[in-house]
């Protein structure tokens, strides 16, 4: 057990308990309507969205996987650094669109938005199962995260023992989920992003300084991990597999319910549109964080016999936490593996209620009783925030890891299939919505079979043109499919359709 | 409710800019190189690390044209 580690750990814990808490009163609205507990009120300013922003897109799992990934698979892990340069373009151009025609007719998902603009409500419920059934994993993926620093500081045990921190820290979050709603993880979003930042600068100052510079670093790692294997003749390779990644995932990224929940939760157009130019910040943070992967192979962890448990526990997972315990002390190693945790709550957070929002909503509300007051809505709501919560403790709890992960991969390809619906729509007014809900359920089809035909281990599937293969990222070849099926079958159903002008 | 959003901005051809991003980074060999080296990063790390401040400086810009 390392005691100093676990104690300041504990203690940082506290005081974002404490927070959540707190933060029910701040900018105090009433939590009993949706948009008060769901959105914040939609009052959030440009620092306190790029705080909730950072705290959705850089979560726990992309600070202990995306290092693992390039730990264990060198240049090819570095695909995220592109991923989040691409985002950025794409929320200033497009996402300021979805804000106003959200604001304007009062739109809490995107599912809502599917609704208002098609008057489907097949297609609405498509959306919102989507975001639902791709966000479980996600979460459940944040607690792996947790899972690997509370491991990393010797809380171990067998059964239910063993998994007793992670509940604890999971009833905590519950707790304060449903009585703040968004503004707990928009406040406690702060507190973890000063960890995370100076733990970042430690490391990237103190592990250079100790190996004599970033040379010695990178030179210690094999050749052929530091650049991406030059394509043989007739295929595109590791080239477009690298660049088809880093493009889907920018494309899904904000699709996913809670990161439309934090643009949605923000006060003006301009509020994003700044955030385009700042948020940026966190990209650099993340590509030094993708490098701790090679200070952990330029300083052999891995041939340390105090960590060989961890990796036998946590595969390359555990790169990251044995890179810390070995170069810092106790207490710091507490700071950082704090950082780390609640790195996971704070999108947790915003995840379950972006899920609980669709449900009561688009299933709740939209389905089931459309004459729900708004204080049923909103309290429907906070139960499913819970529920959603509970299914994601279930599945760590009794899916082995390796599980979980296939899980996320399908989650990402099923993710994007909303794209044509959420987005296109705003672009080609021509689109039909049971020509969308075809090509949804296409895509949705033909990205499954492409991952069943890897078993669902990788992400990538070999598409060959005239003689030239593309290996590529499932979720935008299936996406490809879905947007030819939707436009083509919109063209098909125009001459019959009744002429009503879509509801704009 | 929320206070009313600020009018939509003047679309500058600017914008055009904010493809520049896609285009470098989806063109993988023009920077699957180590070198040139820059402070012992192989060039492949420091151009994607550099293109992260471009595209910053790209979004900052076309705000300021805008607003």
């Amino acid at each position: 057990m390392n005691w100093p580690a676990l104690t300041v750990f504990v203690a940082l814990f506290i005081l974002v308990t404490v927070l959540g808490f707190v933060a029910a009163r701040w900018r105090s609205g009433d939590l009993t309507l949706l948009h008060e507990w769901g959105l914040g009120g939609r009052r959030f300013g440009t620092v306190v969205t790029w705080f909730l922003l950072g705290g959705d897109l850089y979560t726990a799992y992309t600070f202990v996987a995306v290092p693992a990934l390039v730990y264990g698979a060198g240049a090819l892990g570095f695909f995220a650094v592109p991923y989040t340069i691409m985002i950025y373009p794409l929320l200033y151009l497009i996402f300021p669109k979805v804000w106003e025609l959200a604001h304007r007719k009062g739109y809490v998902t995107s599912s809502d938005i599917v609704e208002g603009q098609y008057g489907n409500k097949w297609l609405a419920l498509a959306v919102g199962v989507t975001g639902i059934v791709a966000t479980m994993p996600y979460i459940a993926l944040q607690l792996v995260g947790m899972q690997v620093v509370i491991g990393a500081m010797g809380v171990t045990g067998d059964g239910i023992v063993g998994d007793l921190p992670l509940i604890i820290a999971f009833l905590i979050l519950a707790a304060f989920t449903y009585t703040s709603g968004l503004r707990a993880p928009a406040m406690i979003a702060v507190v973890k992003d000063i960890l995370i930042y100076v733990v970042v600068i430690a490391v990237t100052i103190w592990v250079p300084y100790k190996m004599g510079g970033f040379g010695p670093i990178f030179a210690a790692v094999p050749p052929a991990k530091l650049t991406l294997a030059a394509p043989a003749a007739a295929t595109y390779g590791t080239y477009s597999v690298y660049a088809t990644l880093a493009l889907g995932s920018a494309f899904a990224l904000f699709l996913y319910p809670h990161s439309l929940t934090a643009i949605l939760s923000s006060q003006s157009p301009g509020a994003i549109r700044r955030n385009a130019a700042l948020l940026p910040a966190y990209s650099l943070v993340l590509g030094l964080l993708a490098l701790l992967g090679f200070m952990a192979v330029a300083l052999k962890v891995n041939a340390d016999p105090a960590f060989a448990d961890g990796f036998k526990h946590y595969g390359n997972n555990f790169s990251v936490p044995a890179l810390i315990l070995s170069v810092f002390p106790g207490w710091f190693a507490g700071v950082a593996f704090a950082a780390i945790a609640i790195g996971a709550l704070v999108p947790s957070a915003i995840m379950s209620i972006a899920c609980a929002n669709i449900v009561s909503r688009t299933f709740y509300k939209g389905l089931l009783a459309p004459h729900a007051t708004d204080a049923q809505e909103s309290s429907v709501a906070k139960l499913a925030s819970l529920v959603v919560k509970l299914g994601a403790l279930v599945f760590i709890i009794f899916v082995p890891v390796p599980y979980a992960l296939q899980f996320q991969l399908l989650g990402g390809l099923w993710m994007i299939q909303i794209l044509p619906s959420v987005i296109l729509g705003l672009y080609l007014p021509f689109l039909n919505g049971w020509a969308l809900l075809i090509g949804w359920l296409v895509g949705t089809g033909l990205g499954t079979w492409m991952a069943s035909t890897t078993a669902f281990k990788a992400a990538v599937f070999t598409l060959s043109l005239g003689g030239i293969s593309f290996p590529g990222y499932i979720a935008l070849w299936s996406l490809l499919a879905n947007i030819i099926v939707a436009v083509v079958l919109s063209l098909a159903f125009a001459p019959f359709e009744r002429v009503k002008p879509r509801k704009a | 409710m929320a206070p009313p959003p600020t009018p939509e901005p003047r679309r500058s051809p600017l914008r055009l800019l904010l493809i520049l991003p896609f285009i470098a980074m989806l063109w993988v060999s023009t920077y699957n190189s180590t070198t040139p080296e820059l402070f012992g990063f192989p060039f492949f790390y420091w151009y994607q690390l550099l293109w992260v401040i471009i595209a910053a400086a790209i979004a900052a810009i076309v705000y300021k044209v805008e607003h």
